[in-house]
């Protein structure tokens, strides 16, 4: 038995003409059919080798994600393999997606014989030669480089080494709950049967056995279960408008367009644990009736894609999609449609036009895509982060499920961490945990030991969270009331050097490119929107009094703008599209009054509007600066002291660039 | 040939409909490059669909380009970890350096530059990636370094 759906023995009569309805229990905890001691230990020992828990050689994981390549862990790999080559070692080499912890990537884990694996981090091409020496040959663990060491399961016999930390009680790990990403940085990903012995597949067997689509309906629907891509409506009871729609065919759509800037965890899913999502998917076709899936996927994911489509060809293999599936007459077809770039195709509408060959241009509702969708058949279209929560809850139940979270949001949610923090990656935690909590426990706080100003939560459609809100608990609810809200969960944390006004610029210039074009309110408003943030920003060395009066139109209009937009805009994306604004002018209305009324940027950020001036003590009268400057701003007479005329000054920053005598003054 | 490669990709997407127009100028994209007019045409007529739609439907997406890439294509994420950690500088340096906009390929062919959303390597931001493969936790320097080890590989191989 090489293989896990290979017979155990002649009594075995798994065929894949014929499929067996208890496969997945005959593979993990078999055999059913027969009973056979041998067979069994025959089975449990090629469980265990497959979680690892029992190897002959010594195994070593390289997380080799997107972030984990962008980092370097091509080059590790390739070192690695090189040196165990070279030293005529014999070991595993296996390529697992990511952890989750990205600030210390290229993560490697190294397991030998009857010990524990460990994780190590930072392990450039450079390093991991001695790394390996010292683990390998000489089973010694250079402290600096550990990360952690993975705890064995239950009754394993893995002997942990002596003095090195646990991993699960990393500041980093020890708070969170790990569910959908249980899996990603620990499995190969490549590889359907680790997921199995790890009780992949098993959620999907029992559901299609043991309740009908209405049951399952239900069973999510009581779980609490809410969308994770946004809009946060409650799963179950979409899946019951598509379920209670008569049609000859349905569409189940996997949305992992994951286009808010700053969320990864769509990725981070597909790349280190692709089979959870087939899984989830299937279950979700189940539950509303749909012999037909669609994934749409980023095209900028190029990894993610390459893992889906072989996961979706060992599932075809192990009979776990495609016709008849494990011997319950329900068929799925899954299809991989790469999107083309276009934020706005994470609108559900949206989607099904591009997947129609058409422009991503989102339509009125109703009729909603669970009763008329693509190609006018119902379709439910959910986010990976959703249905990778499905195999839990299928699984284990909607009580243990909704045991976790706050009263209306229940389960668990990945946020993507990034920007200025110690720790960036992606955290999954409670519904309800402390964003203080996040910040500082889990992201170690601020590098640089600047000061914490805000925190960016939802992307494009979200808003900005100052300090003095930081101790709220988060849930769907709660982020709403401070203007802010769950989005697919990118956290952006920004320090002081950050200027606010800034950054909604940025989103506003984002919006209003990935704006469609088709409503009015959204087209010409966010653009009407970023035009008075870059007149606040811009410098005011050339303003006539008319762009000055047009500047103070546009300040008192901006509020109301805004408002506008968010009623008045057709989808989701222009209804948002405010957010960052308004959320900034709510928290942050001085830094606006700062550049409006002082026209002084206070982090320092908008050049346009920073001065420079010339210290005459310091100033050796060298000319360079006065030859480098674009606008000729800069006057003086060799070996005297130079001087900045204010008004013709671009505030490019130039002269401070090539002042060799500290004589430039910013402020 | 240019023709003969689409007629190729063409070939496997017979009956095709409108659903197929997407994956179709993808394909086309990887073989070439770029959309080409020809292209948007031979298409259109095999989909039965004027050029004007499958025009329409390929610039309303950020992934297609109508003229060729260099021989590095260089993206810029500009994604919010991105923008909070200075990709901005990144763009303008880069922008000095090749002296090319974003959408445009420098005079010898050798780089063209792009602006893109989100790599999703957030957490080591800022990030660009050129040819497919991202370089993480750059500064300006860095970017430079990377630039003219590109100059150099394409003398080498012109060598």
């Amino acid at each position: 038995m090489t293989k896990l759906n290979d017979k155990c023995c002649q009594a075995c009569w798994h065929d894949w003409d014929h499929p067996c309805p208890d496969l997945i229990e005959c593979m993990s905890a078999g055999p059913i059919c027969h009973d056979s001691e041998p067979c069994r230990a025959k089975r449990q020992a090629a469980i265990a080798k497959l979680r690892r828990e029992v190897i002959s050689d010594p195994v070593i994981f390289v997380g080799t994600g997107t972030c984990g390549l962008a980092a370097g862990a091509g080059k590790t790999l390739a070192t690695t393999k090189q040196w165990l080559e070279e030293k005529g070692i014999t070991a595993e080499v296996v390529e697992v997606g990511c952890i989750g912890l990205c600030a210390v990537e290229p993560i490697l884990d190294i397991q030998m014989p009857g010990k524990a694996r460990v994780s190590f981090q930072e392990v450039s091409a450079d390093s991991v030669g001695d790394l390996l020496e010292s683990v390998m040959v000489n089973a010694q663990l250079p402290s600096e480089k550990v990360l952690g060491q993975h705890r064995p399961a239950d009754g394993s016999a893995l002997e942990p080494w002596q003095g090195a930390a646990w991993l699960d009680e990393h500041p980093f790990f020890a708070p969170q709950t790990r569910w959908v990403l249980a899996n990603c940085g620990i499995i190969d990903p490549t590889h359907i049967e680790e997921y199995i012995a790890r009780g992949g597949y098993a959620a999907i067997a029992k559901t299609i056995r043991s309740s009908t689509s209405a049951e399952l309906c239900d069973e999510i629907e009581t779980s609490g279960l809410r969308g994770r891509g946004g809009g946060g409506f409650v799963t179950g009871r979409k899946w019951k408008f598509a379920l209670n729609t008569p049609a000859e065919q349905k569409y189940l759509i996997c949305n992992a367009d994951e286009g808010d800037p700053g969320a990864f965890m769509d990725r981070a899913v597909i790349e280190g644990d692709p089979h959870r999502l087939l899984e989830g998917m299937a279950i979700a076709a189940y539950g509303i009736g749909a012999s037909k899936a669609y994934v749409y996927i980023r095209a900028e994911y190029p990894l993610a894609i390459k893992r889906l489509h072989e996961a979706i060809a060992q599932a075809h293999q192990y009979g776990l999609l495609g016709h008849n599936i494990l011997d319950s007459g329900f068929n799925l077809e899954i299809l991989v449609k790469m999107g083309a770039g276009a934020f706005v195709c994470g609108e559900e509408t949206a989607l099904i036009n591009s997947i129609e060959g058409k422009r991503g241009m989102p339509r009125p509702r109703p009729p909603f895509p669970a009763v008329s969708g693509l190609f006018g058949k119902p379709t439910i279209i959910n986010n990976v982060e959703t249905l990778a929560n499905l195999p839990g809850i299928a699984l284990n139940g909607a009580e243990w499920f909704s045991s976790v979270g706050t009263a209306g949001s229940k389960g668990t949610k990945v946020f993507a961490l990034s920007g200025k923090i110690n720790l960036t990656g992606l955290v999954e935690v409670a519904m309800g945990t402390k964003l203080r909590q996040i910040i500082e426990d889990i992201g170690g706080g601020i590098p640089n030991g600047r000061k914490f100003k805000a925190v960016q939560v939802g992307g494009p459609s979200g808003g900005c969270v100052p300090t003095e809100h930081l101790d709220i608990e988060i849930d769907y609810e709660s982020l709403k009331t401070i203007g802010a809200m769950m989005g697919s969960g990118g956290l952006v944390v920004m320090d002081d050097q950050t200027c606010m006004v800034d950054v909604a610029k940025f989103f506003m210039n984002f919006v209003q490119r990935e704006s469609c074009g088709k409503c009015i309110p959204c087209r010409e408003g966010t653009r009407r929107m970023l035009e008075i943030l870059q007149a606040i920003t811009r410098g005011r060395g050339r303003e006539t009094g008319s762009d000055a009066l047009d500047r103070f139109k546009g300040v008192m209009y901006l509020q109301r703008l805004a408002e506008v937009i968010r009623d008045t805009s057709l989808c989701g994306l222009g209804q948002t599209a405010p957010n960052p604004v308004l959320s900034t002018l709510r928290w942050f209305r001085d830094e606006y009054e700062a550049h409006i009324y002082e026209r002084r940027c206070p982090a320092g950020v908008c050049t346009e509007l920073l001065t420079y001036r010339i210290d005459p003590e310091k100033c050796r009268g060298c000319t360079l600066c006065a030859k480098k400057c674009p606008s000729g701003a800069i006057l003086g007479a060799p070996k005297s002291p130079h001087y900045i005329i204010p008004d013709k000054c671009i505030g490019c920053g130039t002269c401070l660039e090539v002042c060799r005598f500290d004589a430039v003054i910013k402020e | 040939m240019i023709t003969t490669e689409i007629d190729e990709i063409l070939q496997r997407h017979p009956n095709a409909g409108r659903s197929s127009l997407i994956p179709i100028l993808q394909e086309v994209q990887e073989a070439q490059g770029y959309v080409s007019k020809d292209a948007v045409v031979q298409i259109g007529r095999h989909l039965d669909l004027p050029a004007a739609k499958v025009y329409g439907v390929a610039t309303f997406y950020n992934q297609f380009r109508f003229a060729p890439p260099g021989k590095f294509h260089v993206q810029v994420c500009r994604g919010t970890a991105c923008h909070v950690k200075g990709s901005a500088g990144l763009l303008e340096a880069i922008q000095q350096i090749l002296k090319i906009k974003p959408g445009e390929t420098t005079r010898d062919g050798l780089f063209s530059l792009e602006i893109v959303a989100c790599i999703g390597a957030c957490g080591l931001a800022p990030v660009i990636s050129v040819n497919g493969e991202c370089y993480a936790k750059l500064t300006v320097e860095a970017v430079k370094g990377i630039i003219d080890e590109y100059r150099e590989k394409a003398t080498n191989d012109q060598a």
